[in-house]
């Protein structure tokens, strides 16, 4: 078993070691240092664009929203600011299907989605059935993605809307979003993708992949809770009706007086993304990689849930063989990771989207989430297995060393 | 520049800077249940105690929004669901939208609710909601909330005030106020954009979410809460500037407004010390802020949301001031507003309506 190269890099702060990064990740400090002038010295409404202190913020904005649309390969009037992917999820599913509802398609009463969504597709999908829609949940492979022949057998009842995520929250897996919505823009239908685990991580080309809607989300990324994005296509323009209305801000689509701050956080972690991604990228793999060795060498029958090969760099989903994920995490309390998605850890329900896979709730229970981010260092991949090893092995781990 | 758009957005407090400098360094999703987890959702948890008991609600009643607007959404969403609904004609278009068919509640001169018309209304028909601002964004006057709630009581009706400019500026208790529901924004009391709150009374569990999904708020309300912004929400939340220093500031404003031929809209009624309302008859509330910009003071025409396309006042048109209604300037002092802030919107009054009044109305009119 190879030892991993130590690096010369300062030691990161990073206590207790945090490898849950799907569920969110630390905000950059260079995120934090162009955000915080925002909040103290600039802080008109960037809707008072009478003034000048309104005039700079909204300025601040519209870079923002420059600096989003071009990692995401999208004009910068495609971009709308929300609170976060959850609700850009909402107004994209609900605000597509009531559009049509109200302005004409009756006939294409069919929401198409995948049963590893995230909690909050899955709701809007399912809402959306007292309204007089029908929800399709699609099955998916053992390794995670989703068929493009079942999409294309899904479709062949006229269908409104398609909503497939690019990465998997918990899994890892990269669906062929630009395959899917080539399927669904043959069969007419409108195509929503939830980039939330995606961006920064993969090369996104919303334009090339001919995608209508994308959710996108600030703490994902290294940037701040409580903001994100949709993706409105122009041309051909995406209709959607809005979740709310007020003040008419972002073209009426989602009113509200616009965080600033933390809009320009967001678009500073977009930059970041875009300039970090392949060095970021590289780097977390060797770090999985490495992870994954040393376990599949310390703890003889682990198994990774969902495609390999179609995966993010830095995701490890692992069914190990003996004990049960919640005692190993009682057992390492110095290791930050998970049984699944931040929404319903605190359920004891085995997590549906390893069911999908085919999972048994026995082995369901006995897996855990790895993920790895830019702020990982070799010197956390190490206490990580040791502490993986030793909790799997019924013992405590031993204490985070002292920096 | 002289910031005297406090009812747009109030400058930050120091103390939110700090408790959001501190939450960034915060890595856990406050759902996750290891430590890292723990830690963000204790921040969450702290704040919403803080929250909660500053404005007379249990912590479990707290719901955390994206802000003030979709607080309110989400009210007349969850609250005004098979319940026939009245707004108040003067409320923030965050209310007016979300009841686009409501009937409206008249408001008299001063802009206050006309409660008599409240009761017959009630009297009419078949459970209601009521939506009913505490504090106008515009012109400051406060609504007689309390009788208010007691009427909606009296006829099983839900009330629903947008607190969103009252507080920070004087105590406000959803207890004490009587009321089912209030929306508060943490940028309109010194905290940061991008977070507010809806407070909801014991009696309203298990309301329907606007945003979906998650499980989070207890299910009203899906989504990762924005940690940092909620720990400044609740830094804030408390504070508040010496009112009859703001008060004697405001008549400051108004008398040099007065003396160039300006109206105040809605003076007589309560109202909150910072804000004012001024009518300068003859000349278009565009050409005036533009004009006050020019002088370096930050006033405002009405509501900022729908700034950029300057219209007329609803809040103003409500009172009956015709088409005064479109000649308005309001001006809203900040928490750290300073003496020389003042200073400098009485000479920059005196020149912007020396150079914008018609010739044919008389200077000392």
């Amino acid at each position: 078993m190879p030892a991993l190269p130590m690096t010369d890099s300062p030691p990161r702060p990073n206590r207790p070691v945090y490898l849950d990064n799907q569920a969110t990740t630390r905000c950059d400090p260079r995120v934090v240092a162009v955000m915080l002038p925002w909040f103290t010295e600039q802080y008109g409404n960037p809707h008072s664009v009478e003034h000048v202190m309104g005039r700079t913020a909204e300025a601040a904005v519209e870079t923002a929203r420059g600096h989003v649309a071009a990692l995401l390969g999208a004009d910068p009037r495609e971009i709308v600011f929300t609170s976060g992917a959850t609700e850009s999820n909402n107004i994209a599913i609900k605000g597509a299907a009531r559009f049509a509802a109200k302005y004409g398609d009756n006939e294409r009463r069919r929401i198409v989605t995948v049963a590893t969504e995230h909690k909050c597709v899955l709701e809007s999908v399912a809402d959306l059935k007292d309204e007089g829609f029908e929800p399709v949940f699609l099955p998916v492979g053992a390794d995670g993605l989703l068929d493009l022949d079942v999409l294309r057998d899904a479709l062949t009842v006229p269908t409104l809307l398609v909503s497939v995520m690019a990465v998997n929250n918990e899994i890892g897996v990269i669906q062929d979003i630009p395959g899917l919505a080539a399927i669904a823009k043959e069969a007419g239908t409108l195509f929503h993708t939830d980039i939330a685990q995606a961006v920064g991580k993969i090369p996104v080309d919303l334009t090339g992949w001919r995608v209508d809607l994308a959710s996108v989300s600030g703490h994902k990324i290294y940037g701040p809770k409580g903001v994100g994005a949709l993706f409105v296509r122009r041309r051909p323009r995406a209709r959607v009706l809005p979740l709310f209305s007020g003040g008419g801000q972002e073209r009426g689509l989602r009113s509200g007086t616009l965080p600033a701050p933390l809009i320009v956080g967001l678009g500073e972690a977009c930059r970041l993304a875009g300039e970090d991604m392949a060095d970021d990228t590289a780097r977390i793999a060797g770090l999985r990689d490495g992870l994954l060795e040393r376990l599949l060498g310390l703890i003889p029958g682990i198994a990774v849930n969902g495609s390999v090969a179609h995966r993010i760099a830095g995701n490890l989903n692992v069914t190990f063989p003996e004990s049960s994920a919640l005692e190993m995490l009682e057992r390492m309390p110095d290791l930050c990771v998970s049984t699944g998605s931040a929404c319903s850890s605190a359920e004891v329900e085995p997590s549906y989207v390893l069911r999908a896979l085919g999972l048994s709730d026995a082995a369901a229970g006995r897996t855990l989430r790895i993920g790895i981010g830019r702020f990982t260092s070799p010197a956390d991949i190490d206490y990580a297995a040791s502490a993986l090893a030793a909790a799997h092995s019924g013992h405590h781990a031993a204490p985070l060393p002292e920096a | 520049m002289h910031y005297l758009d406090a009812n747009a957005s109030e400058p930050l407090r120091p103390e939110a800077k700090a408790a959001m400098a501190a939450a960034f360094e915060i890595t856990g999703n406050p759902s996750s249940v290891h430590a890292a987890g723990r830690a963000a959702r204790r921040v969450l948890e702290d704040a919403r105690e803080k929250i909660a008991a500053c404005f007379g609600a249990r912590d479990q009643d707290v719901v955390f929004t994206s802000g003030g607007t979709e607080a309110d959404a989400l009210a007349v969403h969850a609250l005004g669901a098979a319940r026939r609904v009245t707004i108040g004609a003067t409320e923030h278009d965050a209310i007016r939208a979300a009841a686009p068919s409501a009937a409206i509640l008249p408001v008299d001169r001063q802009g206050v609710a006309d409660l008599d018309a409240l009761r017959s209304w009630l009297s009419a028909g078949p459970p209601a909601l009521v939506c009913l601002m505490l504090a106008n964004n515009e012109t400051g006057t406060i609504q007689p909330i309390g009788e208010a709630a007691a009427l909606c009581r009296a006829h099983g009706a839900l009330l629903h005030v947008d607190a969103v400019q009252a507080a920070g500026r004087f105590p406000v208790s959803l207890a004490a106020l009587g009321c089912h529901a209030i929306a508060l924004s943490a940028h309109k009391l010194g905290g940061p954009k991008g977070v507010g709150a809806l407070l909801l009374t014991p009696e309203l569990t298990g309301i329907a979410p606007l945003i979906a999904g998650g499980g989070q708020e207890r299910g009203r309300r899906g989504g990762t809460p924005a940690l940092a912004a909620i720990a400044g929400f609740a830094a804030v939340t408390g504070l508040s500037a010496a009112q009859s220093r703001l008060a004697a500031l405001r008549d400051r404003v108004e008398a040099a407004a007065v003396q160039h031929g300006a109206i105040v809209c809605g003076g007589q009624a309560p109202r909150l010390a910072n804000t004012t309302a001024l009518a300068l008859p003859g000349v278009r509330a565009d050409a005036q802020v533009i004009g006050m910009d020019l002088e370096g003071v930050a006033v405002s025409a009405g509501a900022a949301c729908s700034s950029g396309k300057v219209q007329t006042s609803h809040v103003l048109t409500a009172m009956g001031l015709g088409s005064l209604a479109g000649q308005a300037i309001r001006v809203s002092l900040p928490w750290n507003v300073t003496d020389d802030a003042i200073d400098a919107f009485e000479a920059a009054y005196a020149r912007m309506a020396a150079r914008l009044r018609p010739a044919l109305v008389p200077a000392d009119a």
